[in-house]
């Protein structure tokens, strides 16, 4: 894969193509689940070949979901780790919202405001998959009560709608902060981005002669330019 | 071409309008089993299958009289027997017909989701329009009763229609044709209730103190009701509910959280778009390049 000089890798191959399955499904699920849920989305159904269909699709895309949004897990959770400088960052959450970000505590690869949505999402996703099976009612209807299915069904509109709340905010975020989009499609950043937005990532890649997305670690591998 | 049966709903499930209301001058109707003359000879069963064409997989003996052992797509009543040892030791065998209660308020068209799959007649029978049923199992859920069954081979919802559509040209529904005993008897529900009265009365003189009327106010009442002879204990007539009403899990997830959820929904968009237009994007601006450039030239200078 090529990216065009100077620029700085953000999401490797990989992470796009298990990302952008995540959000397919997402918005799948989201239209699916939305017009079994109130009467006036019920037309959503029309999109997927009427009520039945809807019906049968909606949790198979559920389980497609739930293995990608692991994918993202495994190759995400490293970077989404909290710490103590996320605080910090919170703290100056209001001059964020302002793109006033001179002075905003510096950032690694991920933000605070990132982290929240990996992190609701690593939470709900789950809640939604399993709160899911126990109402997927061709398949596993007779292994619970119907008292129990009743709990799970309204557990499982709570946390979609949750769900789905953190996706607005994620898919605005990624809107607001230009160049997020190209990274997510394409790959790539400015270093100009990476300095503004993720200033600590862009110095540890800067010292370790990066392209990204991660510095290399220079006690196991050669760097760049110690061959030369 | 008008379906002048859709002029007679009174509820319509995932409906948020009126439903037709002109044609307002209509009886509520009602089925009145008296389990006290009941001989469980399952005429009303096969009179059910008949006039359905109702023909279930032939199941085995499972060591009762109840045949087969669960309602099912095609068992839409089932008559339950129970061995009951009373407070004198004597043995009772309570035999209920079991089947959709179409309750006033029914739980079922609450929880559905598909518009229309699910209607409530002016005459109080609550129908499925398998049509329009997406097989969800919603109604199972919004059941007090545990009642609806969803076939395995076309995924849609089943129980008594009450035969709706016996009813609509003024014939009483099968299983009260055919009952050989007058245990099943189908008249307004007003008419029912009246002779419910009666057979109450003469149960109490004959000893039954309790015997009284199931036409429980949790569901505000329903078009099918039960005479009992120990009404102060449905629950021994094979799990009638004492108390039944529509589950508080599923009256939150249809009521409040819908209106609610939607609203935080539009709310954060509505946020993110304000967000927009006021504040905007924030754009990478040239002296972070710039500064940027300087690092990485520094980066680079040998160590």
């Amino acid at each position: 894969m090529t990216y065009p000089s100077g620029t700085i890798i953000r999401y490797s191959a990989a992470s796009r193509i298990n990302h952008w399955i995540t959000g397919g499904c997402f918005v799948l699920l989201v239209l699916s689940g939305l017009a079994m849920f109130h009467p006036m989305l019920f037309f959503l159904s029309n999109l997927f070949g009427g009520g039945q269909w809807t019906r049968a699709a909606h949790p198979w895309i559920g389980v497609v979901l739930f293995i990608s949004y692991t994918g993202l897990i495994i190759q995400f959770w490293r970077d989404e780790m909290w710490t103590r400088d996320d605080l910090a960052w919170t703290g100056a959450i209001t001059r964020v919202l302002v793109n006033e970000e001179d002075g905003v505590p510096e950032v690694a690869r991920f933000n605070a405001g990132q982290k929240f949505v990996f992190w609701a999402m690593a939470l709900l996703v789950p809640v939604l998959f399993f709160s899911g099976l126990v109402i997927w009612e061709v398949y596993f209807s007779s292994y619970t009560t119907i008292e129990q299915q009743r709990i799970a069904v309204l557990i499982h509109s709570l946390a979609a709608i949750g769900a789905i709340i953190v996706w607005i905010i994620h898919v605005y975020a990624g809107l607001w902060i230009r160049g997020s989009m190209r990274a997510m499609t394409q790959g790539y950043v400015t270093p100009g981005w990476a300095y503004r937005h993720h200033r600590k990532w862009f110095t540890r890649l800067a010292e370790t002669g990066s392209k990204g997305p991660v510095p290399r670690v220079s006690h196991d591998t050669p760097s760049i330019r110690s061959g030369s | 071409m008008a379906d002048l049966q859709s002029q007679d709903y009174i509820r319509r499930s995932a409906t948020t309008l009126t439903p037709p209301a002109a044609r307002n001058y209509e009886q509520q109707v009602a089925k009145l089993i008296d389990v006290t003359r009941c001989i469980g000879c399952k005429a009303c069963q096969s009179a059910c299958m008949e006039w359905n064409n109702l023909r279930p997989e032939v199941g085995y003996f499972e060591g009762s009289y109840e045949n087969p052992m669960d309602l099912g797509p095609e068992v839409w009543t089932l008559m339950r027997f129970n061995e009951w040892e009373n407070e004198k030791g004597d043995l009772e065998w309570l035999i209920r017909k079991d089947g959709c209660m179409h309750c006033e308020d029914p739980g079922c068209l609450k929880a559905c989701p598909a518009p229309g799959a699910i209607v409530q007649y002016a005459n109080g029978i609550v129908d499925f329009v398998s049509d329009a049923c997406i097989g969800c199992g919603y109604c199972v859920k919004g059941c007090p009763f545990n009642i609806p069954r969803i076939s395995q081979t076309d995924h849609k919802s089943y129980k008594c229609t009450l035969c709706s559509d016996r009813v609509s040209v003024g014939l009483e529904p099968a299983c009260v044709k055919t009952c050989p005993t007058g245990a099943i008897m189908f008249g307004t529900k007003s008419d029912m209730t009246d002779w419910a009265q009666e057979r109450i009365k003469d149960l109490k003189s004959r000893g039954f103190e309790n015997a009284g009327l199931y036409d429980p106010p949790g569901v505000s009442g329903t078009h099918v009701m039960y005479v009992l002879h120990h009404a102060d204990k449905p629950s021994i007539y094979s799990d009638l509910p004492e108390q039944p009403h529509i589950s508080d899990f599923v009256s939150f997830w249809k009521g409040l959280i819908k209106p609610v959820a939607l609203a935080g929904l539009a709310f954060t968009a509505l946020a993110g778009f304000f967000h927009w237009i006021t504040v905007g994007p924030n754009d990478v601006q040239p002296e972070d390049e710039a500064e940027a450039e300087r690092l990485l030239r520094s980066a680079e200078k040998p160590r």
